[in-house]
C-alpha cells in the first residue's frame, strides 16, 4: 500500500522565505542608489556595485573553505555589501568599500555562524571599522554640491570664519555635510567664540528651504544615505509587505526629532531644528534599513519600541555633544549589543497571565 | 455591530469557496464502520460487544470508563467482525470496533423520543447529553457532559457557540448553520439551562455573511441571546480568543473558560445536544467537510461515525491529480494521514486533500529573529524562543517561556521565513516537559 507524507501542522505556510525577505529589501533600495547616480555620478554606483560583489564572494569563499552550503543566493550578503557601500563617502578610493565588505561579511557575519547568528549589524560593523581606520578617507570626498546649492550658506559661513569662528571650517567648506555644519556652528555658538553670522548659518541649515534639499537629497553625504525621499520610498514598500516593523524606525525617529527640538537649538530649551535632524545624515537609511535588521533588533513589540527610543538617545548625544558630527551608525550598533537584554526583559506576559493574578 | 477580534494571529487565505455554498448531503452508509474507542479527550470507552455480535443502529457498544469518558454507538446495524487496532485521525493507530453493514439501517429503538426541554431539569438534560455519547465537535472533543457540570463554585453567565470556523477550507459548521439555525438555538438554549447562564451568545466570523444575517434574525425575538460577528483572522475560533473577542474576559493562563464564568460549545456539539436532549438519539453521524484544490468534487457531507474516509472520497468523484497529502480537521491544526482507510470520529470536521505541491521539504534555515511568530502568536509567547530552547534539550527554559501555554494553532510556523517547525519544536517540548512532570 502505498502510504502518503505526513508532518505535523500547520499544513499551509504563507510562503515568504528568507531570500524573497532579502531580495526584496535590496529592490527597496535601488531608489536610493538611483539618487546616488543623479546626484553623484557614475562613480558612486561603481563604489555600491564593488561593495556587493566584494561582499558575495567574500561570503562564498569562506563558506567554501568552511564547508558549509554556499547561501550567497539568499541575498543577504547583497544587503550587507550594499548597505556597507551607503556608507561611504561618493568620492571614496575603490579599495574603500572592498576592505569594508570583507570586514563586514567575514568578521561581522560568518565568524559568528552566518546569517541569523551575527550580533551587531554585519554593515555598520564594517563602516565602524573603516571609520576607525581610514578616517581621512572616510569623513572627506563629500559632493561639492553644497557650494552649488548653498551658496548663500556657504557665504555665510566665510562670514563666519571670518567673524572669528571656528577656523577648522575653513577646511570643512569643501567636504563638509549639512550636520558637519550644524554642528561645528552650534558649537561656536553655544561656546560664545562665534559671530552673528553663525546664526545665520545655523538658521539657514535649518531654513525650509534647506530642508526641501536635504529631503531630495541635494546636499552632501554618504552615497546611500543622501536622499530622504528615495530612501522613504523603498522603505514604504517594506513596511506595507510586513518585511521591517513599524515600530523601530517610527520611535527612533520620533525619539530624534523630540530630542533634537529639545536639546538641538541655539536659543535654549525647544528651540532646535526638528526637520533638519531628521533629514539630514544617516537617519532614514539607518531607521528604515540599518536599525531594522531583522537578525539585529529585538523580537517583541515594546522591545523594538525601547530599541527605537534608544538608538534615537544616543543619536542626539553623538549629534550634539559628540566627536562625530553623524551617531547613526555608532547608535544602532550600541544598541544591537543590547537587544538580548532587551528581549528578555520585554517578553511578553502570556495570555491571560494578568487576570491569573488579580482575580482569584 | 462591530466585528471583533483578539491580538495576534495572521489572515490566511479561506479556501472557503470549494464548498461554502453546497449543502449538505448525505452520504450512504459504508459497507464497513470503523468506530474508534477514543474519539475524546479522557478515557477510552470500554468496548461491551464481541466480534460476532449482531447490533443495532443506536446501540451502545462500547460504554465510557470513568467521569470523563463517553459510551460509543453503534452508527450502523451490522455484525461486529474486529475488535483491532485502526489507523485513527491522530496519525497513531487505536483500538476500534469494525461493524459490517447488514444494509437494513435498523434502528435499535423506535420511534425516537419526544422530550420538551423547557419542562426537563438541567440534571436531566445533562444525563441525556451524557447517555448520547457527545463530546466537542469542534476539534478537542472533550465530553460535553463534563463541559455542562461545572463545580458549584464556579458560576457560569456566558455560554457562546463557536461558530466561528477559522480554519481555511472547512465549511461543515457554516452549512450546518444555515440549514439547521433554529435547532441550534435550541441546543444553545439546552445549554444555557444547564449551566444556568443568563446570556447566550453566538461569535460567526464576517466571511459568512448568510449564517450572520440568517442567525440575527433568529434571535431578533431573543433578548438573551446575541450575535457576535467576528473579524477574520486565524485563530479567531480558538476558545480563549473567541471568549476574548466576545466578552473581553481572559481565561487565566492555564486555566478553564469555566473560571471566568464562560462556557464554549461548537455549533455542531449545540446541535448534537439538541438532537439527543429533544429524540434521544444518539451521536453516530455528524457535518463533515470533504475538501482540497485537487478533489472533482468536494461537498459538506453527513456520515456515520466511523466511516473511512476512502468511501467519502469516492462519493466526492476522487482527486484529479496524484494526492500528495491527506489531512484530517484543517490546514492549520489537522493531523496529515498516511492510510486513506482511516475513519472518522464524532470530531472530524473536515478531510482534505492537497497536491503534491503541499508537500514542503524546505528545510529549515537559521531564524532571523524576525519576530513575525512573536507578532503571530495570540497567546503572547516567543515561539521561537521555545522552539530554541527545546532544540537544546533545555526544556526548563522552554517551561519558564510558556511552552505549555501553546495550543499549537500554527500562526508561528505559517509566518516563519526560515521555515522552522515551531509547532514540532514545541510539541516535543510539551511532551518532554509532560515527562519531566510525571
Amino acid at each position: 500500500m502505498k502510504l502518503l507524507n505526513v508532518s505535523t501542522s500547520p499544513h499551509l505556510h504563507e510562503g515568504v522565505n528568507v531570500p524573497r525577505v532579502m531580495w526584496t529589501v535590496v529592490a527597496t533600495l535601488i531608489p536610493a542608489l538611483i539618487a546616488a547616480f543623479i546626484f553623484f555620478g557614475w562613480y558612486s554606483v561603481f563604489l555600491t556595485i564593488l561593495g556587493i560583489i566584494t561582499a558575495v564572494v567574500t561570503e562564498a569563499v569562506i563558506q567554501l573553505a568552511t564547508k558549509r552550503e554556499v547561501t550567497i543566493s539568499d541575498g543577504s550578503a547583497v544587503v550587507t555589501g550594499m548597505l556597507l557601500a551607503y556608507n561611504i563617502p561618493p568620492t571614496a578610493p575603490w579599495w574603500l568599500p572592498v576592505v569594508g565588505a570583507i570586514f563586514a561579511v567575514g568578521i561581522g557575519k560568518q565568524i559568528f555562524g552566518g546569517l541569523g547568528y551575527n550580533p551587531v549589524n554585519p554593515a555598520l560593523l564594517g563602516r565602524a571599522f573603516l571609520m576607525a581606520s581610514w578616517p581621512v578617507q572616510m569623513t572627506t570626498g563629500w559632493s561639492t554640491k553644497l557650494y552649488e546649492i548653498g551658496t548663500s550658506t556657504v557665504s555665510g559661513l566665510k562670514t563666519h570664519i571670518i567673524e572669528g569662528g571656528n577656523q577648522m571650517l575653513g577646511n570643512l567648506i569643501t567636504s563638509a555635510t549639512p550636520l558637519n555644519l550644524a554642528q561645528q556652528v552650534r558649537g561656536d555658538i553655544v561656546s560664545g567664540t562665534a559671530g552673528e553670522s553663525a546664526h545665520t548659518v545655523f538658521n539657514q541649515l535649518s531654513s525650509l528651504s534647506f530642508i526641501e534639499n536635504l529631503f531630495w537629497g541635494n546636499i552632501g553625504g554618504c552615497i546611500g544615505e543622501v536622499s530622504a525621499a528615495a530612501l522613504l520610498l523603498g522603505a514604504a514598500v517594506l513596511v506595507y509587505k510586513h518585511y521591517i516593523e513599524w515600530r523601530i524606525p517610527i520611535s527612533y525617529i520620533g525619539t530624534v526629532a523630540f530630542l533634537s527640538w529639545m536639546l538641538g537649538g541655539i536659543e535654549g530649551l525647544f528651540s532646535g531644528p526638528i526637520l533638519f535632524h531628521i533629514f539630514s545624515g544617516g537617519l532614514i537609511l539607518g531607521a528604515f534599513f540599518m536599525a531594522t535588521d531583522m537578525v539585529t533588533s529585538p523580537v517583541t513589540r515594546k522591545g523594538r519600541v525601547i530599541f527605537g527610543m534608544g538608538a534615537g538617545l544616543l543619536t542626539v548625544v553623538i549629534r550634539i555633544w559628540g566627536g562625530y558630527p553623524e551617531g547613526v551608525s555608532y547608535s544602532i550598533l550600541l544598541m544591537n549589543l543590547a537587544v538580548p537584554l532587551i528581549d528578555k526583559m520585554t517578553n511578553a506576559k502570556v495570555f491571560g497571565f494578568q487576570k491569573a493574578k488579580s482575580k482569584s | 455591530m462591530r466585528a471583533k477580534t483578539f491580538k495576534g494571529g495572521i489572515h490566511p487565505h479561506d479556501h472557503k469557496y470549494l464548498t461554502k455554498d453546497k449543502p449538505i448531503e448525505k452520504l450512504p452508509a459504508p459497507d464497513f464502520v470503523t468506530v474508534h474507542l477514543s474519539q475524546h479527550i479522557g478515557a477510552p470507552a470500554n468496548p461491551i460487544v464481541k466480534p460476532g455480535d449482531e447490533v443495532k443502529k443506536g446501540q451502545i457498544i462500547a460504554e465510557p470508563k470513568g467521569f470523563v469518558s463517553i459510551p460509543m454507538h453503534s452508527p450502523i446495524s451490522g455484525k461486529v467482525k474486529k475488535i483491532a487496532n485502526f489507523p485513527h485521525p491522530t496519525g497513531s493507530t487505536q483500538m476500534a470496533l469494525q461493524i459490517e453493514n447488514d444494509g437494513k439501517d435498523e434502528w435499535q429503538k423506535e420511534p425516537l423520543e419526544q422530550n420538551d426541554y423547557t419542562k426537563m431539569k438541567p440534571k436531566q438534560i445533562v444525563e441525556k447529553v451524557k447517555k448520547a455519547g457527545i463530546c466537542g465537535m469542534g476539534g478537542a472533543g472533550f465530553p460535553t457532559h463534563v463541559k455542562l457540570s461545572p463545580p458549584d463554585d464556579k458560576p457560569i453567565d456566558t455560554v457562546i457557540l463557536n461558530g466561528v470556523e477559522c480554519e481555511p477550507y472547512l465549511t461543515a459548521d457554516h452549512r450546518l448553520m444555515l440549514a439547521q439555525a433554529d435547532e441550534i438555538i435550541a441546543g444553545l438554549k439546552m445549554i444555557m439551562k444547564t449551566v444556568s447562564a443568563k446570556r447566550g451568545m453566538i461569535g460567526i466570523e464576517i466571511n459568512k455573511p448568510d449564517a450572520i444575517k440568517l442567525m440575527k434574525e433568529k434571535l431578533k425575538s431573543e433578548k438573551d441571546l446575541t450575535l457576535v460577528p467576528l473579524k477574520l483572522r486565524y485563530p479567531q475560533g480558538a476558545e480563549k480568543q473567541l471568549i476574548y473577542a466576545a466578552t473581553k474576559r481572559k481565561v487565566p493562563a492555564g486555566g478553564l473558560p469555566m473560571e471566568i464564568g464562560v462556557v464554549v460549545q461548537n455549533v455542531g456539539t449545540a446541535y448534537a445536544v439538541y438532537e439527543a436532549v429533544t429524540s434521544g438519539k444518539p451521536l453516530i453521524d455528524r457535518i463533515t467537510t470533504l475538501s482540497g484544490e485537487i478533489v472533482k468534487n468536494p461537498r459538506n457531507l453527513k456520515v456515520p461515525v466511523g466511516t473511512p474516509i476512502s468511501d467519502m472520497l469516492d462519493f466526492c468523484e476522487g482527486t484529479k491529480e496524484p494526492i500528495g497529502k491527506l489531512i484530517s480537521g484543517g490546514p492549520m491544526m489537522g493531523f496529515a494521514l498516511s492510510d486513506m482507510e482511516t475513519p472518522v470520529t464524532k470530531t472530524s470536521s473536515g478531510t482534505l486533500f492537497m497536491g503534491e505541491d503541499a508537500v514542503d521539504e524546505t528545510p529549515e534555515s537559521a531564524c532571523l529573529r524576525c519576530g513575525r511568530c512573536v507578532d503571530a502568536c495570540p497567546m503572547n509567547l516567543t515561539p521561537t524562543f521555545i522552539a530554541e530552547a527545546v532544540k537544546h534539550e533545555a526544556y526548563e527554559e522552554a517551561r519558564k517561556l510558556n511552552c505549555m501555554d501553546c495550543m499549537e494553532c500554527g500562526s508561528c510556523a505559517y509566518v516563519c521565513p526560515s521555515h522552522i517547525n515551531l509547532v514540532q519544536w514545541i510539541k516535543l517540548g510539551k511532551l518532554e516537559i509532560g515527562k519531566l512532570d510525571n
